[in-house]
This record gives structure tokens, C-alpha cells and sequence, in this order.
């Protein structure tokens, strides 16, 4: 739909960038309109996980028999913002932006070992940033470690007036300390994020860092956010209907793809947008417009809204009883070979991947993916905290202990070895003045 | 292939109505027209509804109208974006991204525009919701950009109030009767682009120079029941507006647009099937065309018909309504939240909190204190201060700057002001009519005719004197009413003997007149006699004085 189209202005997160002298480098794939949880529906095609080019995942996972198809093994990155995770995972970058509606950020982040924040709403502005579900998306920033992504952070968030949705409150952005105490640190794990489907590593994984916090002198209890469960279905509806009505102005008059039909206004609008738009779009916009159909309104979208107030009420009360962070896996299991990916369809892949990762965005919370280890196969997973809203310092703060504490390996991409690794170490690779 | 005439879909009903089937009524009562003899003889009398519709009511038809009003608000950017708001610019120079939908453009609410709704409301009795929301109305069209109107359906910014209004009964100025109509609701909305269908070469244009610009749409209860009660509360708005300075309200220039809901029932029963008329351009056809789709309504039932509910769209020339080419009937507008814009909240001096930044909100007794005088205020005052008929004073608010002059006037002269009205409301106004000008345009200005009053008042001239040299001021090349005076020679004839003279030989040589005057006293042929002087004199003579000397000659 947007073939060809150039934006006449820059959204604010990408001004506030160059503003501070950053070079923009490219522009990444990603699912079509942000829609999917692989990366693979993309007008440019999938998108490749660049551990599927690393030793670590060629020594574990040998490739298939037939010799011919070496390529057939390679993993995606998860998505949808995975081109943005693909370009920071294989050194491309030092930062790349995605947007994250339900766990577009974090999901590829996990997926490819780098680390994934989602902002709080209404903190990072989003006028720039093509709408998907306008009360769940943020920008998200994909960074090699955290104290970069709270660099970022300190250069992107704050009220922005062309966007209603930001917060008034002035931002100061803030560094990490080197030296982190987490006694005094209330960790929640809450128990149906054990959710059906995922891994006994990744749940291992989990248990570990629990222990971690717990060794180091943290309180870490189990808490429960009962409506959990229902935030796919709740969110299905939510998005579906938010989606028809953001996609509704895309009808090739002034701007974009246009079909070559002359009959009527109609018929150009309708063979414009069969056109412009895949299969998974036109899915969700049908799914939308149905449930805001004056018969269904009040069953679907009314009810819908009132759920996502159980959901966000939900980490309300967790946290108004003293713990500061959650810990959760982010995704059900490590980055699966494309081959098998596609054997699903797109929107039976998302409800399963976004499960995690789908709940603070109902809440508006912060959260952030961090690179925790390898799989078996010798992919990263990683782990999720949120934080309260706002407090985006001490999110950072404990995700950046954690990350000293597991000190995820770096990717050994054959072709980069010949280079100087010591260029390549895992610490803060900018110094804040 | 040649596209049909596209037209807008129906907006969405303000309000239920309840839909009945009327009963046709029997053959034998036919519809009587106005003036052609009432059917049943009984004669009811209403104080408000004029002769014709008496005549309805005889034949039990009661006609229900509403409107919806949609005003562009004065203001110097749209509603949602800051592109400049401007009547016939060329087409889509005034577009910002946000107006054409560009993917990622986001709304940020104008203040300006929610002020002039607030003022509106209080303007109107209403009650100002403190808390109002914004929606998304979606429906496919080309001068649609978004795909969706970012309207307030939820929750508006005022609701229930009302509007005061007057008509004159019987095409009389004498009797003026006050009505009032509910204001149902006032809410902000975007207005649409405009698009322009070009059948010849099967191509519509759009001109988004109007996308995004801020209206506010009025909504009236049905308590209207024809087009002169339609006419009279929309002129009233107008005025009402215009003080305001929320609107400038011009129709033509497209700042005001009138829909009208108009439906007939018998009495007893429940209301009938309403259809919506559109394309109304001016206050005039707001009644031909309230009027004209009553009758229609009327004759449909009374011959077995019945109303569908559908649009239909006032055919100027033809001085009819006729169907719009309607889509699929209903339209589902899909309403839903507009997530991009938080709610809407207004202050007043008790919830206004003390630290708040007074540049970032609204309050609503801060906008209550500065309301200037509404119009009808105004005609009070102007009665109270100077004892002009009300109906007077509806003309000098009617017209643009004509109470200002009148007052300006009052200033400049001795002249009672229940006579200096006479002049201005009879003389100047027929002039500045005739002339098709404005009052700004008078070559009479307000203090040439005070000059010129203040010789009438000193009786230095006669009133048909004044009259003379009116005309000669209208002319507009500068001269002083006493320089026009002196050149005409009009001076009252100061002299007594000079006057009796002339009515000595008037009388001398109307022997017919004298006769009967001594028979008979009769007044006609007294005024006769006078007319006879004063054409004799030129004018020049005190009618009063001349009316004395006749009577005392013609008595001896």
C-alpha cells in the first residue's frame, strides 16, 4: 500500500535522533503494517535471524540431510519489528527503533539476543509512527545492552505537542549506576505467565533468575494477575477494531498505491485496497469492522474495554502491594526454524507469541527483554521484567544487573571473525557525558 | 461510464423517534390551502402558527420539524491541526499532513474552537459538560481523507438547552410572539473536505481546504412545526452567533448549513416517518423548503401514500425537495472511541485547581463573565433606553451595523428617539434596500443625518422638506443638509402674513372646497387644502400652522 511512498516529515522519535547527531543507517523489514509475531510477512520477504548464521547454532543444530538446501534451516527473528532486531543482533547498528503493540519489540529482541525495551505510553511520542492499535503502541528501542537503551530513552522520551497522548510531565533522563543493590528489591513472578505451550528450558531459565534475585538478598514471591488468560482474546477484539479504523484511510486518493480502476470512486477505493494490503491485513480489518458494528458494539468492544480494565487493575494491585518488578519469560519457546513457522497461519502465530508480552501493553507498562542464555540449539531466549509505569529507571536499573549477572554471550558470526573482538565487548558502548 | 450524482450519506438521527404509520386521513377532508376556505368551519384560534397551518390543524395534520445546524467556528486553524482556516483559497492549499491523512499524523485538540463552543452552549442556556469525549465516525468518501469523522457522539460539549426567538403573526410588524425551541446538544466535529463531480469526464475533484475544519453542530429538539418558525430561530442563531463571535454564520459563504427532520403526525398519535432535507442554502429556502416537504408529506398521506425515511435535497429553481440517490439505506457508522484525543475537561471557578497553568485549560465561568449582550438583550435595552417598539428593535439588530448608526444618531440630536427611528427604519433602511448597500456603504452618514433632523426638529424645514433633501443627501457629494437647504430654498416660511397669503389665495381659487368646508367641516377636503398649500409653498410651510390659518379663514 505504501510502495513508493516517502513521508514528507519525520516522526519526532526519529527528529529527536538526528537531532542529537544520530546517522540514520537504513530503514528495516518488518511485518506488513506491524502484523505478526515472525517477521515473514513482509512486502521485502521474511526476515533471517542472524544466530542462524552463528558457530553457536551450526554446532548445535546440524543441518538437515538434503545438502542442497543449506538455507532451509535459518530461524526467523519473531516480530514484528524484527528487521530492527536483526540489524542491532548482527552489529549492523547501534540502535534500531521498532514499535511494540504486543510485544513487537521485545518478542525479536528475545529472539535474537539483544535487549527490547518497551517504553510506558504515553512517555515516548508517537506522532510518526504508523498506527496499529493508537491505545497500545510505543516506540520500542532495540540496543546490544541496556545502559545504551537508557541512553536512547534519555534522547527520545518526553511530552511531544503534536501528540495529545504524551504525558505533560517533564522528562530527565537519567544514567545507570555501575553499582547495583537489589536487597531492597521486591521481585514478582506472577504464576500464569507459566503458560501452556512454553518450554521447560525457558521455564528453567526462569526459575534460575528467580534464584539469582533471591541469592543476591531480593524478596521474590509468586503473584498472581488472574485475568491473564484473557488478554488474547480481549486483545483480538481491541486491535482488530482499532486496526479497520486506522486502515480506513488508506484508499490510494492522496497519497500511496492506487489501483488503475475508473468506474466509480467505490470500486477504485475497494480494488486499491485488495491491492494494498495482504491476506493478514484485510483479515484483522474484516475481524475489526465487525465488531464495531452497532449489533456487536456493546458484546464485543464494550465488554473488551472492560476486561482490559480487569487486566490492567490487575498489575495495579500487584504493585500497589510492594513489588517493584516483574519477571517473566518473554516468549513460549527459542526462534523456530522459518520452514516450520509457516506451517501456521499468521494470526494462529501471533495469539500464541504474543501471550507474554501482550499484557503490558493493555496496561500501558514498561517492559524490557533481556539476552539470558542459549538454547539447546543454540539460540538466545530471553527474560521479560515490567516495571511500574514511569519508572523506567528502576526498570532499567534492575534489568541492567541482570544483565552483569548472566552475561549473555556474543554472537560469533563467522564472517566477523577476522575482525578485532575487542571491539565487539558487551559493555556500554557510548559514554554519557 | 458516467458515475451517478454522489452524494453524501444520511448522518446519524439525533435523536429516536418514534416511528408510527399514520392513518391516511378520509376522503372527504381535503387539505385546504391557505386563504381558499376552511373545510370544517370551526375556527380555532393559536397564537402562534400562521393562517395556513390553522388550516392544517383543521384538516388534523401537525407537522414536526427539528434542525441540525452545522456552524464553522471563527477561527484562525482547524480544529485538529494547525492549517489556516479561509474561505475560497485555491483548492488544497489549506492541507496540512494530519488534514490529508497522512499515516502517522496524530490530532491536537484547537483551543480556540472548544472556547467558542463553550460560549455557544452558555449563549444557548446549556449545560456545559465538564467531561466530553471524542469519537470516530466512520463511513467511505472522497472528501473523507481519514476514512473517519473525529466527531463527539458519546458525550458532547453542551447539552439541553434552549433558544428564544420571534415571529410576527399574520405578516403583521404589530404583533410579534416570542418561541421558544430545546437545544438538544452542541458538539465539536471535523467538517469534510468538499468534493466537486465532474460528469463530462467521469472524475470527482477534491479540495481539502475545508478537511479538518472546526464545526459545531447544533441539534434542536422537534418543537418547531413550520418553515417560517424554522426561518426565524436559525436567523436568530445567526445573530446570536455573530455577536458571540463564534461564527460569522453567513450561509452563502457555507459557515451555517441547515438540515431539516420534518415529519407529520395527527394529533393523539405518535410521531410519523421523518425524512431529512438537505442542500438548503439560505434562511428564504430554509422555509420554502420546511414548507414545501410538509405539504408533500401531507398530500403522500392523504392519498394512501406513505413517507419513506430518506433524504432528500431542496431544489432551489424548482422550489421542491427531491429524493437524494440514497446507498444501501441505514448506515452503520461503526462509532468508536477516538483513542488519540484524551477526554475533554473543562474548569469552572470551584474545580479549577490552584496551581493549574491558566494557559492550558478552559474555564467555563471565566468564558460566562465575558459574554457580551446577546441580541436579545440588546433589543431590550434598546427598548427600555429608548422607547422603541420591539418589533423596531428586531429590525435594527436584523441589519448588520443599523443599531449603532440609529444610536449614533440619538447622540447627534435633539430629536426624540420614537420619532428618529421613523426616519431611519422607514427612510434610510427602504434607500439602503433599494440600493442593495450596506449600512457601512451609506453615503448618509449617522451624523449628516442627525444634522439634518436637528433643522427638522428647530423647525427650520418641514418634514416633506427633510424627505427633499434626503434625496438630495443620498446623492453623496458632500454637501451639509443646510447648504442643500439653502440651495433649494426649502426654509419653512417663517412668515405669518406670507402664509396667510397663500392660503388666502388657495382658498380663493378652490371655490368647490370652501363651499362644502363651510356645509360640512369636512376633513378629507381640509387636507386637501392643506396638500394644496404646501404644494404651493413647495413644502416650505409648517402643515400645523397652515392647518390653523385654513380653519380660522374658512371659518369667518
Amino acid at each position: 500500500m505504501l510502495k513508493g511512498y516517502i513521508s514528507p516529515y519525520n516522526a519526532t522519535v526519529v527528529q529527536k535522533l538526528l537531532d542529537q547527531g544520530a546517522v540514520l543507517l537504513g530503514k528495516t523489514n518488518l511485518d506488513e503494517f506491524a502484523m505478526g509475531s515472525g517477521s515473514t510477512d513482509g512486502i521485502f520477504g521474511p526476515v533471517r535471524n542472524p544466530w542462524s548464521y552463528s558457530r553457536q547454532y551450526k554446532e548445535k543444530t546440524p543441518p538437515k540431510s538434503s545438502s542442497e538446501n543449506e538455507e532451509s534451516d535459518w530461524v526467523i527473528t519473531g516480530g514484528s519489528s524484527g528487521g530492527s532486531a536483526a540489524a542491532v543482533s548482527s552489529f549492523t547498528c547501534f540502535v534500531a527503533l521498532g514499535s511494540d503493540t504486543g510485544g513487537s519489540t521485545r518478542n525479536p529482541a528475545a529472539h535474537c539476543g539483544v535487549v527490547g525495551l518497551k517504553p510506558t505510553y504515553g512517555l515516548i511520542s508517537r506522532h510518526g509512527l504508523i498506527p496499529l492499535v493508537n491505545s497500545m503502541d510505543v516506540p520500542g528501542i532495540l540496543t546490544r545492552c541496556v545502559d545504551d537503551a537508557a541512553v536512547v530513552l534519555g534522547s527520545l522520551a518526553g511530552h511531544d505537542p503534536k501528540d495529545a497522548t504524551t504525558i505533560q510531565d517533564t522528562f530527565k533522563p537519567f544514567e545507570l549506576p555501575n553499582l547495583i543493590d537489589v536487597r531492597k528489591l521486591c521481585i514478582g513472578i506472577p504464576k500464569e505467565y507459566h503458560a501452556p505451550g512454553l518450554s521447560s528450558e525457558i521455564l528453567a531459565l526462569w526459575s534460575k533468575a528467580a534464584d539469582l534475585f533471591k541469592d543476591a538478598g531480593a524478596k521474590v514471591i509468586e503473584v498472581s494477575l488472574p485475568h491473564t488468560r484473557y488478554s488474547i482474546v480481549c486483545y483480538h477484539v481491541l486491535c482488530t477494531a482499532e486496526v479497520a479504523s486506522n486502515m480506513a484511510r488508506f484508499d490510494g486518493l492522496e497519497y500511496g498505491h492506487r489501483a488503475d480502476m475508473n468506474k466509480s470512486t467505490e470500486s477504485m477505493y475497494a480494488a486499491t485496497r485488495r491491492e494494498g494490503f495482504n491476506d493478514v491485513v484485510r483479515g484483522r480489518i474484516l475481524s475489526g469492522n465487525y465488531f464495531l458494528l452497532k449489533q456487536n458494539y456493546e458484546n464485543y468492544f464494550i465488554k473488551a474495554q472492560k476486561v482490559r480494565r480487569l487486566i490492567a487493575n490487575d498489575f495495579v494491585k500487584v504493585f500497589g502491594s510492594g513489588v517493584d518488578i516483574l519477571l517473566t519469560p518473554t516468549t513460549l519457546s527459542d526462534a523456530v526454524p522459518y520452514m516450520e513457522f509457516i506451517k501456521e497461519d499468521n494470526r494462529t502465530r501471533s495469539a500464541q507469541d504474543d501471550i507474554l508480552t501482550q499484557a503490558a501493553n493493555m496496561a500501558g507498562l514498561p517492559a524490557i527483554s533481556i539476552p539470558t542464555a542459549l538454547s539447546k540449539r543454540g539460540l538466545p531466549v530471553g527474560l521479560q521484567f515490567i516495571g511500574h509505569s514511569f519508572q523506567e529507571k528502576q526498570l532499567l536499573t534492575v534489568a541492567k544487573w541482570f544483565e552483569k549477572q548472566v552475561k549473555f554471550p556474543m554472537i560469533q558470526l563467522e564472517e566477523v571473525k577476522r575482525h578485532d573482538c575487542s571491539v565487539f565487548q558487551h559493555q556500554k558502548s557510548v559514554s554519557f557525558l | 461510464m458516467s458515475e451517478a450524482l454522489r452524494t453524501r450519506p444520511p448522518p446519524p438521527s439525533a435523536g429516536a423517534r418514534r416511528l408510527g404509520s399514520p392513518r391516511p386521513a378520509p376522503p372527504h377532508q381535503r387539505l385546504a390551502r391557505a386563504g381558499e376556505g376552511r373545510s370544517q368551519g370551526e375556527q380555532h384560534h393559536h397564537p402562534g402558527p400562521p393562517s395556513v397551518w390553522r388550516d392544517l390543524y383543521l384538516a388534523s395534520w401537525v407537522p414536526v420539524v427539528g434542525l441540525e445546524i452545522h456552524v464553522q467556528i471563527s477561527s484562525n486553524s482547524k480544529l485538529f491541526s494547525g492549517s489556516q482556516v479561509q474561505f475560497a483559497a485555491p483548492p488544497n492549499s489549506l492541507v496540512s499532513f494530519f488534514d490529508a491523512s497522512l499515516p502517522g499524523t496524530l490530532p491536537v485538540l484547537n483551543r480556540r474552537c472548544v472556547e467558542a463552543a463553550v460560549m455557544t452552549g452558555l449563549a444557548l442556556n446549556c449545560s456545559i459538560n465538564k467531561k466530553s469525549l471524542f469519537d470516530r465516525k466512520h463511513y467511505f468518501y472522497a472528501d473523507l481523507p481519514a476514512g473517519y469523522q473525529i466527531t463527539q457522539q458519546r458525550v458532547p460539549i453542551a447539552v439541553n438547552g434552549s433558544l428564544s426567538y420571534s415571529l410576527c403573526i399574520d405578516n403583521k410588524m404589530s404583533q410579534m410572539v416570542t418561541k421558544t425551541v430545546r437545544i438538544k446538544q452542541i458538539q465539536l466535529e471535523q467538517d469534510s473536505g468538499k468534493s466537486l463531480h465532474d460528469d463530462a469526464r467521469s472524475q470527482t475533484l477534491v479540495d481539502l481546504n475545508r478537511a479538518g475544519v472546526g464545526l459545531m453542530e447544533v441539534v434542536t429538539e422537534p418543537d418547531m412545526c413550520c418553515g417560517e418558525e424554522a426561518a426565524a430561530a436559525v436567523r436568530e442563531l445567526q445573530l446570536i452567533l455573530q455577536t458571540l463571535g463564534s461564527s460569522q454564520a453567513i450561509m452563502a459563504e457555507g459557515q451555517l448549513r441547515v438540515d431539516a427532520n420534518v415529519s407529520v403526525h395527527h394529533p393523539g398519535e405518535p410521531y410519523g416517518v421523518r425524512t431529512e432535507v438537505k442542500n438548503i442554502n439560505s434562511v428564504r429556502f430554509l422555509a420554502k423548503a420546511v414548507d414545501y416537504e410538509i405539504q408533500r408529506q401531507i398530500e403522500e398521506l392523504e392519498n394512501g401514500g406513505t413517507i419513506l425515511n430518506e433524504t432528500r435535497s431542496f431544489d432551489s429553481k424548482l422550489g421542491c425537495t427531491i429524493p437524494m440517490r440514497d446507498k444501501e439505506g441505514k448506515q452503520d457508522y461503526r462509532f468508536m472511541p477516538e483513542p488519540n484525543l484524551p477526554p475533554l475537561i473543562l474548569y469552572d471557578a470551584k474545580s479549577l485547581p490552584v496551581n493549574m497553568n491558566h494557559q492550558q485549560v478552559v474555564n467555563i465561568d471565566w468564558i460566562r463573565e465575558r459574554l457580551p449582550d446577546l441580541p436579545s438583550v440588546k433589543r431590550a435595552k434598546l427598548v427600555e433606553l429608548y422607547g422603541i417598539l420591539p418589533e423596531h428593535s428586531f429590525t435594527l439588530l436584523n441589519e448588520d451595523g443599523l443599531a449603532e448608526y440609529f444610536e449614533n444618531v440619538i447622540k447627534q440630536t435633539q430629536m426624540k428617539p420614537k420619532k428618529v427611528i421613523g426616519w431611519i427604519l422607514n427612510d434610510l433602511l427602504s434607500y439602503l434596500k433599494q440600493h442593495a448597500l450596506t449600512v457601512k456603504d451609506s453615503p448618509v452618514s449617522s451624523f449628516l443625518l442627525a444634522d439634518l433632523l436637528n433643522l427638522l426638529e428647530r423647525r427650520e424645514i418641514s418634514s416633506s422638506a427633510a424627505k427633499q433633501v434626503l434625496e438630495e443627501l443620498w446623492k453623496g457629494e458632500g454637501k451639509t443638509p443646510l447648504k442643500i437647504v439653502k440651495e433649494k430654498k426649502l426654509e419653512l416660511i417663517q412668515d405669518q402674513k406670507e402664509l396667510e397669503q397663500i392660503c388666502q389665495s388657495v382658498i380663493d381659487r378652490q371655490e368647490d372646497e370652501v363651499i362644502m368646508m363651510v356645509l360640512g367641516r369636512n376633513q378629507k377636503v381640509l387636507n386637501k387644502l392643506i396638500g394644496l398649500v404646501q404644494r404651493a409653498t413647495r413644502g416650505r410651510s409648517n402643515p400645523v400652522l397652515v392647518k390653523q390659518i385654513l380653519e380660522k379663514k374658512l371659518s369667518e
